[in-house]
């Protein structure tokens, strides 16, 4: 038990409010639990009840009230901002519900957007984004605009961004949520390829029971509690 | 080079919106130039004074005219090189529509006076032979057709009677600047004929025009003329040609000051516009931003992008609105030439009007690059599951 690897992501009891004018409202309250690296996590739980602010707490891009959030060993709730900036470029990969894509560069400029922060040669970050958007299906599309491609086609170009920094874990809020069947299908296949492929950890918020079902784990949170696992 | 690259594709996104902020800034600006030049011009005539130019007239007006005898003893005083004189004849050509300044000269001594009237040899000296010779300014004699030789009629008003003038010599300026709308004949002619029909008139003018051998003597020589006939009947006041050219120019200083402003009103208003469409640009951009800093971009990079933006926008209107002033000045010059005898665009105006772009552009990223580099990712995506 002494050699068993640490979990890559540990939440202890974890705590968040909104103040909207002198009211303060409680957003998630107590949630502690870990996940291991390589693991699929589906968050799920009714519209209110703190699922993105956790996934948000998660990625960083958002401060606990209290509590720990531990990710790959780091303590990330004692990051400055300027610090979680650099630390989300490198250690994390996000999906949008709605892609979130730059609509004025093509897909293969979108996906190179991450490797800007980095010190990689023109060549090597052409190298790293031919490569995700083969992994992706892509290849032939890199010299598309974002309209000028289908919504399944957008939701591949923002994994294929996610993943183009190999980051530890990838979080994803809703990434079927604006796709017919069959694309989030393929959506969901493709997460699922790149846990039992790539070894990633993924964090998926979703409402869809048939996309949690990808998932290893299953968490439900009902007003800012996590209920039943 | 990316953060280049999104600014310039995001300026052009929503080609509408940006094709009508450019056109407002455009027109801002052409305004702005024009207005600006306006202004200049209006002080071109004391900028381009010869600093060895002293005028005199009569101490207690400029109607009041002085006598022609004057002119041997200005000269005699030291310091003095050239003399010369004219009145202001104020005839009309046609009809009062049809102005242009016209001036009775000594021909001689005014063209040695004024070398930036340029003539040709010939041109000068039949001028100077012919009583009823006059010259007219290049663009004047354009606009009406006239000709070496031509019979000029004009219409008296401050010297009664219609006067009869030949054409004998087509001035251009010796700047682009130099004012070629002017019309001048010779003073003998005005004279003898007032000799003849209003004697008490005659053997009187209007001003003087001295010239120094030094810009340095100008104040002493201005002192002298003026001591040497004080106490006399028509005591004098002398003074640069700068002055003179000024006590006009301050006549209508309050019309100035209100077309500067006018000026910097059509900026603030186009300053307005161009912040409200930068402030929505940067409003439906906000999850592009949000997303941005999601990867990693920090605010400086959003900050970079918003206000680039804005500056690209403002500039391309500012570029496009001086390219506009040009062809718009030449056709103030050239349609509307009685008000406006030389109309031209100086580099400083293009500075100017650059600079009011660019403070356009400035002014405008203001208020949505700090939205955009402040907000919250959380704020930007607006969604709390």
């Amino acid at each position: 038990m002494a050699n068993e690897k640490p979990p890559m992501v540990e939440i202890k009891d974890i705590s968040k409010s909104y103040r909207r004018g002198s009211q303060i409202i409680p957003v998630l309250q107590g949630i502690t639990f870990d996940i291991a690296e390589g693991e699929f996590m589906a968050l799920m739980g009714p519209s209110g009840s703190g699922k993105s602010t956790l996934l948000n707490l998660i990625a960083g891009i958002d401060k606990a009230d209290a509590g720990i959030i531990r990710i790959g060993g780091v303590d990330i709730t004692t990051l400055t901002e300027a610090e979680l900036a650099g630390w989300r470029a490198a250690n994390v990969g996000f999906i949008f519900q709605f892609y979130n894509l730059m609509p004025v560069l093509t897909a293969f400029e979108n996906v190179e957007l991450p490797l800007l922060l980095t010190p990689l040669s023109r060549k090597e970050r052409r190298d790293h984004v031919e490569m995700v958007l083969s992994v992706v299906g892509l290849a032939d599309r890199m010299d598309h605009y974002p309209s000028q491609l289908s919504g399944g086609q957008q939701q591949r170009v923002a994994i294929a961004r996610a993943i183009v920094t190999d980051p530890a874990i990838l979080v994803a809020d809703e990434p079927t949520g604006d796709l017919d069947r069959a694309s989030a299908e393929d959506i969901l296949s493709l997460m699922d390829n790149l846990v039992h492929r790539f070894g990633k950890t993924i964090i998926m918020v979703t409402h869809d029971p048939r996309a949690a079902e990808k998932a290893h784990i299953i968490q439900h949170l009902e007003k800012g509690v996590l209920s039943a696992s | 080079m990316f953060i280049i690259k999104l600014i310039i594709r995001n300026a052009f996104r929503h080609k509408l919106r940006s094709f009508l902020t450019i056109l407002g800034v455009a027109i801002a600006i052409l305004a702005f130039g024009l207005l600006r030049t306006l202004v200049g011009l209006w002080y071109l005539g004391v900028e381009q004074s010869s600093a060895t130019r002293l005028v005199t007239r009569n101490a207690i007006s400029l109607v009041f005219p002085l006598p022609i005898s004057y002119k041997d003893r200005i000269r005699q005083i030291q310091g003095v090189k050239e003399v010369s004189f004219g009145n202001w004849f104020g005839g009309v050509y046609i009809d009062e529509k049809h102005f242009f300044p016209n001036f009775a000269v000594e021909p001689r001594s005014y063209l040695d006076l004024y070398p930036e009237f340029v003539l040709s040899p010939g041109e000068r000296d039949a001028f100077i032979r012919d009583r009823r010779g006059a010259v007219a300014g290049r663009k004047l004699a354009a606009k009406y057709g006239w000709k070496i030789g031509d019979m000029i009629t004009l219409k008296g008003t401050i010297f009664p009677g219609q006067w009869e003038f030949v054409l004998r010599g087509i001035y251009h300026g010796a700047q682009k600047s130099t004012d070629e709308t002017q019309f001048f004949f010779n003073w003998e002619y005005l004279n003898e004929t007032m000799k003849r029909t209003t004697p008490r008139r005659a053997d009187q003018v209007g001003f003087y025009m001295i010239g120094v051998t030094k810009p340095e003597l100008a104040a002493e020589v201005s002192q002298a003329v003026d001591d040497t006939f004080r106490n006399s009947l028509a005591e004098t006041l002398t003074e640069t040609e700068k002055a003179f050219q000024l006590s006009f120019v301050s006549m209508t200083e309050a019309i100035m000051i209100a077309i500067k402003i006018v000026s910097y009103v059509v900026i603030v208003i186009i300053m307005v516009v161009a912040a409200n469409t930068m402030a929505m640009t940067a409003r439906e951009r906000m999850a592009e931003y949000a997303t941005l800093k999601t990867l990693g971009f920090g605010a400086g990079h959003i900050a970079g992008i918003v206000f680039g933006e804005s500056v690209v926008i403002a500039m391309i209107g500012g570029v496009v609105g001086v390219l506009f002033t040009f062809p718009a000045a030449h056709w103030i010059e050239t349609e509307l030439s009685q008000f406006f005898p030389v109309f031209s665009v100086s580099t400083l105006t293009v500075y100017l009007d650059l600079l009011a772009a660019l403070v356009v552009g400035v002014v405008a990223s203001i208020f949505p690059t700090w939205r955009g580099a402040t907000i919250s990712i959380a704020e930007g995506f607006r969604r709390i599951g």
